[in-house]
Formats: structure tokens, sequence, C-alpha cells
């Protein structure tokens, strides 16, 4: 009983966290058909950015600075590596966005050295917490609430907007939407925003479970969650909050199991079940492409 | 109001408009006639800055408009109700409405009502997605949508399109009675029938050329005219 308690709160803290990256994927995937290649990369740097921030500045100021830094970032990337591609081949713009996924990995790699760093102790979230004859660290408790408060916001937000409403709009087309006045830069750079400020508070959520930090710390949690986003209908922000709580109790379950290193395998064989089965996802859109 | 000079635009090699010069006086309604792939379709899409021209001038009241961004071009009040409608599907009626309205910070009310009050079929159906409509249907909200921006200038590009003809009568009344109430109108057609029945002046485009011009009537009276386009 209590190993089954251990068990599903370990995955629904897990799948709150990667529905914070897949939330991301699903964004940009929806209005510029790209897959961010960079995402987990862009959630492993602001792990770093806490790292090296909490060592200058006391937490209460390094943490808002750490999601300000993470926003800037995506809102970069985009501005630099994707923008200009705005009329190339969809092909060239996934390829940019690779690179920008071994830029991260690399200058990560140059400025820590290689080395592990630790990663600082939040306080609360570090700290031990028994329910039920488990014992837990709080970021557990907490994570799943804290991902339906910024799931329920951005929810309010695309569809209770204008900014939501704009958004939509220019998902499915561009040009209608630009002679409705709307600045489709500004709307896609608000997704990237958007992408980054919960992949920074993913961050902070995730890496409190770890002693430490490396250069591809984002690599394996960026590909589970894009897995989520497929999973749930890339494109549908229900879709890859569903999907990755679904990832991380299946990959709790089985790391609980004497299976536990098939944990991945298992998540990628999901992945091509789902992609036979139904290719949109669990809650895709039918027709995905815009002319 | 709107004056275009020697306008001239290309995709790639090819040049679809080889300088023309046209003219819509205020309060009028203004058509460009023209078989399949004259190039009317881009000379709207140029005056609404979703293609840059090559050479030429487009001025709107003596300020010069040529290649503004689409939404500075909206924002100097004018509008283009698209080829082929592009409703957007998802959204409900009321929101296509409200997203013509993008740029507009005040009160929308009162517009809802006069584009209500024009098409009460759209009065009806606002909480349906757009997807969800008629062809005829789809048409009225593309134009409601674009008098939500309360245009100066609405540009359409063959409302008619697709449409039965008893509907097409209805979509030409409603022109008459939006332009009745201040709003000038450039209007592009295949149904040269109808529009030289509306407007005050037409102009006739051959491949990228303009070859005719004069008052409705006097299309409609003139022999090549009549050959070409009205069968
Ligand atoms: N995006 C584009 N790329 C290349 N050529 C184009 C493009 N759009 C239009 N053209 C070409 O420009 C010419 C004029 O096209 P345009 O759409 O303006 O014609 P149209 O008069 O509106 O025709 P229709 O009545 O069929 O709508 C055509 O030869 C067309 O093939
Ligand atoms: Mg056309």
């Amino acid at each position: 009983m209590q190993y089954a308690l251990s068990i599903f709160l370990s995955g629904i803290s897990l799948g709150g966290q990667y529905a914070l990256i897949a939330i991301g994927y699903t964004l940009v995937y929806g209005i510029l058909r790209l897959i961010n290649f960079a995402h987990g990369d862009v959630f492993m740097v602001a792990g770093l950015f806490l790292v090296y921030l909490s060592t200058w500045f006391p937490l209460w100021a390094a943490l808002p600075l750490m999601l300000l830094f993470t926003v800037a970032l995506g809102f970069a990337i985009e501005r630099a590596a994707y923008k200009p591609l705005r009329s190339a081949p969809r092909m060239s713009v996934m390829i940019s966005a690779i690179g920008v996924s071994y830029l991260l990995q690399n200058l990560a790699t140059y400025i820590t050295g290689g080395l592990p760093k630790s990663y600082p102790e939040l306080p609360l979230l570090s700290n031990n917490v028994t329910i039920g004859g488990v014992s837990t660290k709080w970021v557990t408790i907490v994570t799943p609430f804290l991902v339906l408060v910024l799931v329920l916001a951005l929810q309010q937000l695309i569809n209770h907007t204008k900014v939501g409403m704009a958004m939509r709009a220019v998902a499915k087309d561009f040009e209608t939407s630009q002679l409705m006045g709307i600045k489709i830069n500004s709307v896609i750079s608000m997704t990237f925003i958007i992408g980054s400020f919960l992949a920074g508070v993913g961050s902070m959520l995730y890496f409190t479970n770890y002693p430490s930090i490396v250069p591809l710390s984002g690599a394996l949690p960026g590909l589970r969650a894009f897995v989520a986003a497929v999973f749930g209908g890339i494109g549908s922000v229900p879709g890859a909050v569903v999907g990755a709580f679904i990832i991380g109790m299946s990959e709790s379950v089985i790391k609980g199991s004497p299976f536990s290193i098939f944990s991945d395998a298992f998540t990628f064989a999901l992945l091509i079940v789902i992609l036979v089965v139904k290719p949109t996802g669990l809650f895709g859109e039918k027709v995905t492409d815009k002319v | 109001m709107l004056k275009i000079d020697d306008l001239r635009v290309n995709y790639g090699g090819i040049e679809a408009v080889k300088g023309i010069d046209f003219e819509v006086p205020e309060g009028k309604i203004v058509t460009l006639i023209g078989a399949n792939g004259a190039g009317k379709s881009t000379i709207l899409r140029t005056i609404a800055g979703l293609v840059k021209p090559a050479t030429g001038r487009i001025r709107l009241q003596a300020e010069d408009i040529t290649a503004l961004s689409p939404d500075r071009i909206v924002s100097k009040g004018i509008t283009l109700v698209p080829e082929g409608r592009h409703v957007f599907p998802d959204l409900t009626v009321l929101e296509n409405l409200k997203i013509g309205a993008y740029l507009r910070t005040d009160s929308l009310d009162h517009d809802l009502e006069w584009v209500y009050s024009l098409f009460p079929r759209l009065k009806e159906r606002s909480w349906q997605a757009a997807g969800t409509l008629s062809g005829g249907e789809q048409q009225m909200l593309a134009v409601g949508r674009a008098l939500m921006s309360r245009p100066k200038l609405m540009m359409m590009d063959e409302p008619s399109l697709g449409l039965a003809p008893l509907v097409v009568k209805d979509i030409f009344s409603i022109i008459k009675k939006i332009n009745d109430q201040g709003v000038t109108i450039l209007l592009i057609e295949q149904n040269a029938n109808m529009a030289l029945h509306t407007a005050d002046l037409a102009y006739v485009l051959e491949t990228g050329r303009i070859t005719l011009s004069g008052t409705g009537e006097e299309l409609l009276r003139n022999e090549a005219v009549k050959k070409a386009y009205l069968g």
C-alpha cells in the first residue's frame, strides 16, 4: 500500500514536470509546425542559470531572474534561429533547431567545464515530508498542484483573452491573421516566451530531485516530454498535459518494477504504438497541415 | 481616396502586374474585372501589404502607404476580404468578428449590432464554430469580420465565388448598403455582369495591364467587354 502510494506520488510529480516541458513543444508546433529540438536544452540551461545565479544572489532574487533569463533565451533563439527562416522549407528550420540544441549543449559544456554542477537546495521544495508513511520531498506534493494552476491559467489565456485568440488564429492561418492586423512575429515570440517560462518552472521542480546537473541533463526529460506531447496529440495543450501524466506515471511504475532498466524503451514503444494506432495522438486535430 | 501609380509586382521572375495606374474615389464602388490569372488578387494583396511591389506607389489620401506592413495598413483603414473567405474555422462566429477588430481598443458593441443587422443569420449563430457555417454564411462572416475594423476602404476579392445566384444577389445588395453607409469599396469579380451593374467605376484588367476603364454602364455597353466578359 505504501509502496503503491510512493509510486503514485512520484508518477504524478514526474508527469507534472514533463507537462511543463511538453507544453512548450506543443505550443510551438501548433503555431510554426516546428519541433523545437532546442527546447529540452533550454530546460537544461534554465537549471544552470539557477546554479550560477544562486551563487551570486539570494534565492528570492535568483529564482525570478532565472525565469527572466530563460524567457529571454527562448525569445532570442526564435528571433535569431527561426525567424529568418520564416519562408524557408520546414526542414531547414528543423535543422536550425538541431543546431541550436547542440550549440546550447556545447556552450554549457564549455562554461561548466563538463563537470556536474550541484543544484541549489530550494527552501520548502527540497525539504522532506512524510505522508501516509511515505517519505518524500515537498516538491513531489507541490508539483501537481502548481502544474494544475499554471495549466488552468494558460487555458484561460488561450481561450478567453485577445492574445490567446490571436494565437489560435495565427496557428490556423498566417496570412489571414495579418489581414486582421495581427503582428504574427509578436504572437510567435509570445508562444516561445510562454513555453520557456514553463520550462523554467519545470526545471526548478525537476532538478530539485537531483543532486547535480550536466550539459546533457535536458536531453532525456526533453525527449520524454516530446513523446508526451506527441502522445497527447501535438498542438493540443490539454493533450500534452494528459500525455505527460501518462508518461510520468508509466515511467514511475516501471522504475519500481524488476524491469526498471526498460523504462525508456517502454516510453518509446508507447510512442510507436500510438503513432501506428492513432497518428494524431489522443487529442490531436484531424487536419494538421495548413496550406 | 486611393491612388495607384505604375504598380509592378513580380513573383520570382514572372511579372504578374505590369505597371498599372488607377484610382478609387472616396465613397464609390469601384470594380476590377478580368479573366483568371489577370493579376486581380495580386493587386489587392499588394495594397493590403501581403506582397511587396517591385515598383510603383500606393497612396491613401495623399499619404504614401506603399510597402507598409499589413497591420499598419489595417490601422490606416483599409481591409481585405480575401479570396475564398478564409474565416477561422475553429473560432466561433463571434470570435471571428472580434478578431476583425483586433487593432481596436474601444467598445465593439455598436459595430457588432451593425454587422448583426446586416447579417441577422450571424447573430443566430454567434456561438457556432465558423467552420460549420455554409459557404454563403462564411462569406457573410468574412465581410462582417472586415467591417469590424471600421474600414474607410473595403477591398473584396470575388465575394460571389461559388455561391448560389440568390445568395450572390444578397451579397451585392449588402455591398450597396455598406457603401451607402460611407465605406468605399474596391471589388474584384469574375461575375462581370453583377459587378458592372453595381459599380460606379470599372477597370478591365488583362494579363497584368489595364486595358479599359469607364463607368459601370459604359463598360456594360462596350462591345469588347460584352464579348469577353458578358457572354
Ligand atoms: N504566390 C505566387 N507565386 C507565384 N506566382 C503567383 C503567385 N500568386 C499568383 N501568381 C501568378 O500571378 C498571376 C496573377 O495571379 P492572381 O492570383 O493575381 O490572378 P487573379 O486575376 O486573381 O486570378 P483569379 O481570377 O483566378 O483569382 C498568375 O499567373 C499566377 O499564376
Ligand atoms: Mg484571384
